[in-house]
C-alpha cells in the first residue's frame, strides 16, 4: 500500500498573527511553523499503517525551501520520503492542482490531508484534489481503515457521526479522531538522525491558475473592555443580556 | 443568471442557516440586479423560502439522496446552476455543504472562497470578506474566475424577511452509479440535543468545573438556555467530557450567538475556535484568566456555586419573559 500524506506548513497554534507590507503579507517574523495540526494526526495515521500494514509513507508539501524543516520533522517522526513542489501556495486550486500532479504519479492508494490548514482555513484542497483526480473522498474524517483494496471510513457529522464504505483510491480530509491526540509523535533522536538521509525530492510546480487571491488582511477591531459584574448581581448580568446584547 | 443558493434541510425541514443564505442572497442579488433561485432536495414543504426572498424553488425529490452524499449533491447544484446559467453559487457552511463545496467549484470550474462574513466588497471584481488564521484575522479574497463559490459563515449576516412570491419547479438532474461509489453503511445522530454546530446558544465548560460529576449544573443551565454544551480542550483530553464536545482551534468551531463559558480559562487556541460568536461571557474564578480580555461579560467567582443560582434567575426570567 502506497500513501501520501499533504502536509502543510503552518504558524504554531500559539503564534501572534500580524501583517506588513500594507496588511498585504503574513509577517513571519518570530513565528515558529509547525506541521499542521489537522495533517499530523493524518501523517500519525499513516504511520500506523507503515508499522501494522506495511504501507510505504510520501509526505508532500507545496511551498518554499523554509518548508523543508517541516517535511524533515515529517520523516524524523517516520515517513518513507518526502517531496516538496517548489511553489508559494497562494490559492487552494494552485495547491490542488500540483498535488494532483504528485499524486498521479505516484499512483497511491490512500491520500491524507487534513481537513483545513489552520492559516487560511480554505478548507478546499482536499476536495479539490479528490475531484481532479476522479477518487472518492472522505471529508472530516475521524476513523479509516484499509482492507484489501476497500476502505471503511468515519466521517463527523453535525451532531453524530457516519460510517462509510469506498473502494481505494480514497482521498480523505483527516482531522482529530483519526488517532488521538495522545498517540502523536514527537521525533526521537534515532528519528531525526534517519530523516537527515531519507529522500527529499523537489519538484517544479505545474502550469496552474489561481482561481482565488489573497488581496489584504485585516486584524479584529479591539474589543471594548469586559462588563464585570458581581457574583451576588445575576439579576444585573441577565439584565445586560437581555436589554442590551439581546440574546436572551 | 440567477443567483443559486443551496437551501439544506434535515428530515424535510430547511435549517436555519438556509434562512440566512437566502437573506444573504437576495441582497447579494439585489446589488447585481438579478433574482434568487434556490434548489432543494427532499425538503418537503418549500414555501417558507419565499419569505426570505427566494424568487424560484428547483425541488428535488430522490430517495436515493436521502443520506447526504458528497459528489451526489454536488452534482445536482453543478446541475442546477447550468441550468440557471448562474455565476454566483452560495452554499452554508455546515460540514455537509463545505465537504461538497471542493467538488462543485472543480465541476463549474469556479473559485471558492470559504467562511464569507458580509457582503461582498465589490463585485467587480468580485471581493469578499472572509475569516482566516483560525479567527483572528480576515483576509480579503477576490475570486477571479467567471463562476464563483461563496460559503456564508453562519450567523455572520443574520435572517432578515423579505416577501417574494417563489414559483417551484420540479428538477430532475441526471445522477449515475458513479456519484454513489462512497456508501453511508450508517449513521449515528444523538437525538433530542441540540448540536454544537446549529446552537444559537452554546455554554461550555472548563477544568474550572473540577470533574466530570458537576456536569449536571451545566446541562441544567444549557436545559435553560435551549443550548449545547461543550468544553475546553484538557476536559476531553481528561476524558471528562467525549471528544465531540471539544470546541477550540483543533476542536469543533463555535459561531453562536451566545456564548458562556464557565471554568474555561481562554488558552489562544480555544478563544480562536469560539471568537466568531457574538456575545461572550465568562465565569472564572481567577481574574486574571485570559477570556476576560476577549468576554463582553463577566463574573469573577465559583461557577459551582454561582451555575445553580444563575439557573434557576433565568428560568425565572425565562417564565417571567416568554408569557
Amino acid at each position: 500500500m502506497k500513501i501520501l500524506v499533504c502536509i502543510s506548513h503552518v504558524p504554531d497554534t500559539t503564534s501572534k498573527i500580524n501583517f506588513v507590507n500594507g496588511d498585504t503579507e503574513f509577517d513571519t517574523n518570530g513565528v515558529q511553523y509547525v506541521i499542521n495540526p489537522n495533517d499530523e494526526f493524518g501523517l500519525t495515521r499513516a504511520i500506523w499503517f507503515q508499522e501494522q500494514q506495511g504501507a510505504n509513507v510520501t509526505v508532500v508539501n507545496v511551498g518554499g525551501a523554509d518548508a523543508e524543516a517541516t517535511l524533515r520533522k515529517a520523516l524524523a517522526i517516520g515517513a518513507n520520503e518526502a517531496i516538496r513542489v517548489n511553489a508559494t501556495p497562494t490559492d487552494g486550486f494552485f495547491v490542488a492542482k500540483q498535488l494532483a500532479e504528485v499524486a498521479k504519479n505516484g499512483g497511491y492508494d490512500l491520500i491524507i490531508c487534513g481537513k483545513e490548514s489552520l492559516d487560511y482555513n480554505g478548507g478546499m484542497v482536499p476536495g479539490m484534489l479528490a475531484s481532479l483526480l476522479n477518487y472518492n473522498f472522505v471529508n472530516s474524517c475521524i476513523e479509516v481503515t484499509i482492507t484489501g483494496t476497500s476502505a471503511k471510513a468515519a466521517r463527523e457529522i453535525d451532531g453524530g457521526k457516519e460510517t462509510i464504505s469506498a473502494s481505494l483510491p480514497l482521498v480523505i480530509g483527516g482531522q482529530k479522531g483519526l488517532v488521538e491526540e495522545k498517540d502523536l509523535r514527537i521525533p526521537n533522536m534515532r528519528g531525526i538522525m534517519t530523516a537527515r538521509t531519507k529522500v527529499l525530492t523537489v519538484l517544479e510546480p505545474v502550469t496552474a491558475n489561481n482561481n482565488t487571491k489573497a488581496v489584504k488582511f485585516e486584524k479584529p477591531a479591539p474589543k471594548s473592555a469586559v462588563k464585570l459584574f458581581a457574583a451576588d448581581d445575576l439579576d444585573g448580568l441577565i439584565n445586560a443580556l437581555h436589554n442590551e446584547a439581546k440574546v436572551i | 443568471m440567477s443567483l443559486l443558493i443551496y437551501a439544506e434541510s434535515a428530515d424535510g425541514k430547511f435549517k436555519k442557516v438556509a434562512f440566512e443564505l437566502a437573506s444573504y442572497a437576495k441582497k447579494v442579488a439585489e446589488s447585481i440586479g438579478t433574482t434568487v433561485t434556490a434548489v432543494t432536495v427532499n425538503a418537503g414543504n418549500v414555501s417558507d423560502l419565499s419569505k426570505y426572498g427566494v424568487d424560484k424553488v428547483l425541488k428535488v425529490s430522490n430517495d436515493k439522496l436521502n443520506n447526504f452524499n458528497a459528489k451526489a449533491f454536488a452534482d445536482v447544484i453543478k446541475q442546477a446552476a447550468q441550468k440557471e446559467s448562474s455565476k454566483i453559487i452560495l452554499l452554508s457552511s455546515t460540514t455537509d455543504s463545505l465537504y461538497m463545496a471542493p467538488i462543485v467549484a472543480i465541476g463549474l470550474d469556479a473559485g471558492f472562497a470559504s467562511n464569507v462574513v458580509g457582503l461582498p466588497l465589490s463585485t467587480s471584481p468580485f471581493q469578499v470578506k472572509r475569516t482566516a488564521f483560525s479567527n483572528k484575522a480576515f483576509n480579503i479574497t477576490e475570486i477571479n474566475t467567471d463562476v464563483k463559490l461563496v460559503s456564508l459563515a453562519k450567523n455572520s449576516y443574520g435572517v432578515f424577511e423579505s416577501a417574494s412570491a417563489a414559483t417551484e419547479e420540479d428538477f430532475v438532474p441526471s445522477l449515475n452509479d458513479a456519484d454513489f461509489n462512497v456508501k453511508v453503511e450508517s449513521v449515528e445522530k444523538s437525538t433530542g440535543k441540540v448540536t454544537i454546530a446549529d446552537a444559537d446558544v452554546v455554554v461550555s465548560g472548563g477544568r474550572g468545573l473540577k470533574g466530570p460529576e458537576n456536569w449536571g449544573i451545566l446541562e441544567d443551565l444549557a436545559g435553560v438556555l435551549g443550548a449545547a454544551t461543550a468544553c475546553s480542550k484538557p476536559v476531553s483530553d481528561l476524558g471528562w467530557r467525549p471528544h465531540s464536545e471539544h470546541v477550540g482551534q483543533t476542536g469543533k468551531p463555535v459561531a453562536a450567538n451566545l456564548y458562556v463559558a464557565v471554568g474555561v480559562s481562554g488558552a489562544i487556541q480555544h478563544i480562536a475556535g469560539i471568537n466568531s460568536s457574538k456575545v461572550k461571557v465568562v465565569i472564572n474564578t481567577d481574574a486574571d484568566a485570559p477570556f476576560f480580555k476577549v468576554a463582553d461579560y463577566g463574573i469573577v467567582g465559583d461557577a459551582l456555586e454561582i451555575l445553580p443560582r444563575l439557573t434557576q434567575k433565568l428560568a425565572e426570567f425565562k417564565a417571567q419573559n416568554d408569557k
